[in-house]
């Protein structure tokens, strides 16, 4: 395989195709924009279909209608955008519609800084959409994961039913890097029934955690809706349906755990401090580890892949011994609040900027240094 | 002419979600029966039709009926549906949507749908209010009629969704009542087979909210009333303007053919593909 100097979007582009995306629907919006860009040649190649809708709104609800239709679907944004898409992310985890939005964040809030990068969105992505509902959030902080976790989106959005959030920045999605592409990713094909079209029910899942969703025009005519449903899909207000349904689909992604925490430890054991981030910031993060390590000190790394469903167990092992975590993101403190939760809150501290710069691995390791 | 013989049952989902969650009385169980025969008589499958709804009381049509159906988002109908017309355009699909459905919250998506001339049949039923949330005033409300919203009269003008959808550029434009619903059948049915965005207001009343308020009686008053205040589109262009004044005009009021988007798009990935072939094209090693 060869070397090749790529974009962080345009790998996440390439990574949705080498997926088995062929379907695309986004509105233009920095700086997420390469990637539409970069889809509307590469998908008509491919028989897919790359569409420029008229909102950010309308193209999630098409991602969702390609998605029920069959094909793997995308659409990327940055913050602005993710906020108009809030609505429907929460209808594809009601319905169950597999679909992967990447968020390319940007300073905000509101228009912000368009062109610098933010980690601000963390918490809209696990409750930006209204009611309880699972969410599935990854963030890459190189290239070459861009590529893989967006693979591993699709496998994930698939797999489990759900909206996946790609949650890039915009370091991550402007950042050109050399890198090594796989020769073969995974590919996961949705998996179809073996039922006739009338035993079919797109929401009973038998013994396993997620029912397959047979897409329409195949003979079997069924309803989704984003009511509370029955096995049926059709709209129930039976309390003996509804809280059913909300265990399931919340212990779909808990049951899973072990395949969707992706995470990479490196020094934790015997570390007095530990040092927790992810996306851009986990660059500097690791500078700043590897500083701190050559002044004696001893620092501990916690990369985060997956961001939500928050990596709880995988934290609270690696925290104990640990006299203090410190958590450098680009928003004034979101992630850090989880990581409060499950460490305590006085042994956290924070690094926090907001205002379009990157933190420096000086800022992390004055953090490490601090008694 | 004689009636035709249909077997609902061939249509509905009798034993699941009966009885319908419309009051009694309302229209849009009449533009529910107009679809269903419209459907009936281009004899297509039902496994390749596909209904989907926004959000409202037309928005549980849906669930009545043995298609392939989907309940949406509010006003976001046209742009789920856009999504699942490109990944199966061997598909019919119907989008139902109300007046507010449609023209307030989905008056965006209604616009570029209409511009983009993608395959969608598009049934607007409109009983000028917000029917399901109690009768605010929606954008089809008439001048100085008096809503939930709108206690002292309303003061906005209606959209008028025939031009609007023509201007933006729908292939097909209709409208009827749900009085007259024989011609109601046959638009939905031209729409229906129509290539392109095609549009049909059903006019309808909301007897509960809109008719109570504005002291229009019963349904029986105000289907009388659509019969009354309503001219053929044959008719309505031989009068002057001012005798067609508040008239309610009936007919195909645009049928004109425009490249279909699907098709368009289709053609597009014949000339991606064969541009790929002569290595004209990115690659994946942009």
């Amino acid at each position: 395989m060869s070397v090749r100097l790529m974009q962080g979007n345009l790998a996440c582009a390439e990574a949705a195709l080498a997926a088995g995306c062929r379907f695309y629907a986004g509105y233009p919006i920095t700086p997420s924009s390469e990637i539409a860009e970069h889809l509307s040649r590469r998908l008509p190649e491919l028989g897919g279909v790359c569409i420029q809708m008229e909102d950010e709104i309308a193209s999630i609800a098409a991602v969702i209608g390609a998605s029920v239709g069959g094909l793997k679907a995308m659409t990327a944004t940055s913050g602005p955008g993710f906020s108009l898409m809030q609505e429907n992310i929460g209808y594809a985890a009601m319905a169950e519609i597999p679909c992967v939005v990447v968020d390319v964040q940007r300073t905000g809030p509101s228009t912000g800084l368009p062109t610098s990068p933010s980690q601000g969105d963390m918490m809209q992505a696990r409750w930006g959409t209204h009611g309880d509902h699972p969410i599935i959030a990854l963030s890459p902080s190189s290239v070459r994961e861009a590529f893989d976790l967006t693979v591993k989106a699709f496998a994930f959005s698939e797999l489990y039913r759900t909206p996946v959030l790609l949650m890039m920045d915009e370091v991550v999605g402007h950042m050109r890097e050399a890198i090594e592409l796989p020769a073969q990713v995974e590919v996961v094909e949705r998996p179809h029934t073996d039922v006739p079209p009338e035993w079919y029910y797109p929401y009973e899942a038998g013994g396993a955690d997620v029912p397959p969703l047979v897409p329409f025009g195949m003979g079997f005519r069924y309803h989704i809706t984003g009511l509370f449903h029955d096995r049926a899909g059709f709209p129930t207000e039976r309390i003996d349906e509804i809280d059913p349904w909300l265990k399931r689909v919340n212990a779909k992604i808990e049951r899973n755990l072990g395949r969707i925490l992706m995470y990479a430890l490196d020094g934790v054991e015997g570390a007095r401090t530990l040092v927790v981030a992810y996306g851009a910031t986990a660059r500097s993060a690791r500078h700043a580890v590897g500083m701190a390590r050559a002044r004696r000190h001893k620092v501990g790394f916690v990369k985060l892949l997956t961001v939500w469903p928050f990596p709880v167990e995988v934290l609270a092992e690696a925290a104990q011994g640990v006299r203090t975590v410190v958590v450098p993101e680009m928003n004034l403190g979101q992630i850090a609040l989880e990581v409060e939760r499950v460490v305590g809150r006085g042994r956290v501290r924070r690094v926090n900027r907001a205002d379009g710069q990157m933190i420096t691995p000086a800022e992390i390791l004055a953090a490490i240094e601090e008694h | 002419m004689k009636l035709e013989r249909l077997d609902p049952y061939a249509y509905l989902r009798p034993k699941k979600k009966f009885p319908p969650v419309w009051c009694a009385g309302c229209g849009i169980g009449i533009v529910l029966g107009a679809i269903i025969r419209a459907i009936d008589r281009t004899g297509w499958s039902r496994d390749d039709i596909a209904m989907i709804s926004g959000i409202g009381c037309s928005g549980r049509m849906p669930v009545y009926v043995d298609l392939n159906t989907m309940h949406t988002t509010h006003g976001r109908a046209l742009a789920f549906a856009t999504g699942l017309k490109l990944a199966r355009p061997e598909m019919h699909v119907i989008v139902v949507m109300g007046d507010g459905d449609a023209l307030a919250i989905g008056g965006n998506h209604f616009i570029h749908a209409a511009r983009r001339n993608i395959g969608l049949t598009a049934i607007v039923i409109n009983n000028s209010i917000y029917g399901m949330t109690g009768g605010q005033y929606s954008p089809t409300t008439p001048e100085n009629a008096l809503a939930t919203t709108a206690p002292l009269g309303h003061i906005e003008p209606p959209f008028r969704i025939d031009a609007l959808a023509e201007a933006a550029g729908a292939t097909f434009v209709a409208r009827s009542t749900v009085y007259h619903t024989r011609e109601l059948d046959r638009l939905i049915e031209m729409a229906l087979k129509k290539k392109g965005f095609a549009v049909v207001e059903a006019v309808s009343y909301c007897h509960t909210t809109f008719g109570r308020l504005n002291r229009l009686g019963s349904p029986v008053e105000m289907m009388q009333q659509l019969k009354d205040n309503s001219i053929p589109v044959e008719r309505a262009r031989e009068l002057p303007p001012e005798a067609r004044e508040g008239k309610i005009v009936r007919g195909v009021l645009v049928d004109r053919d425009i490249p279909e988007y699907t098709e368009r798009y289709r053609r597009l990935i014949e000339v991606a593909q064969s541009q790929a072939l002569r290595g004209g094209a990115h690659g994946g090693a942009h």
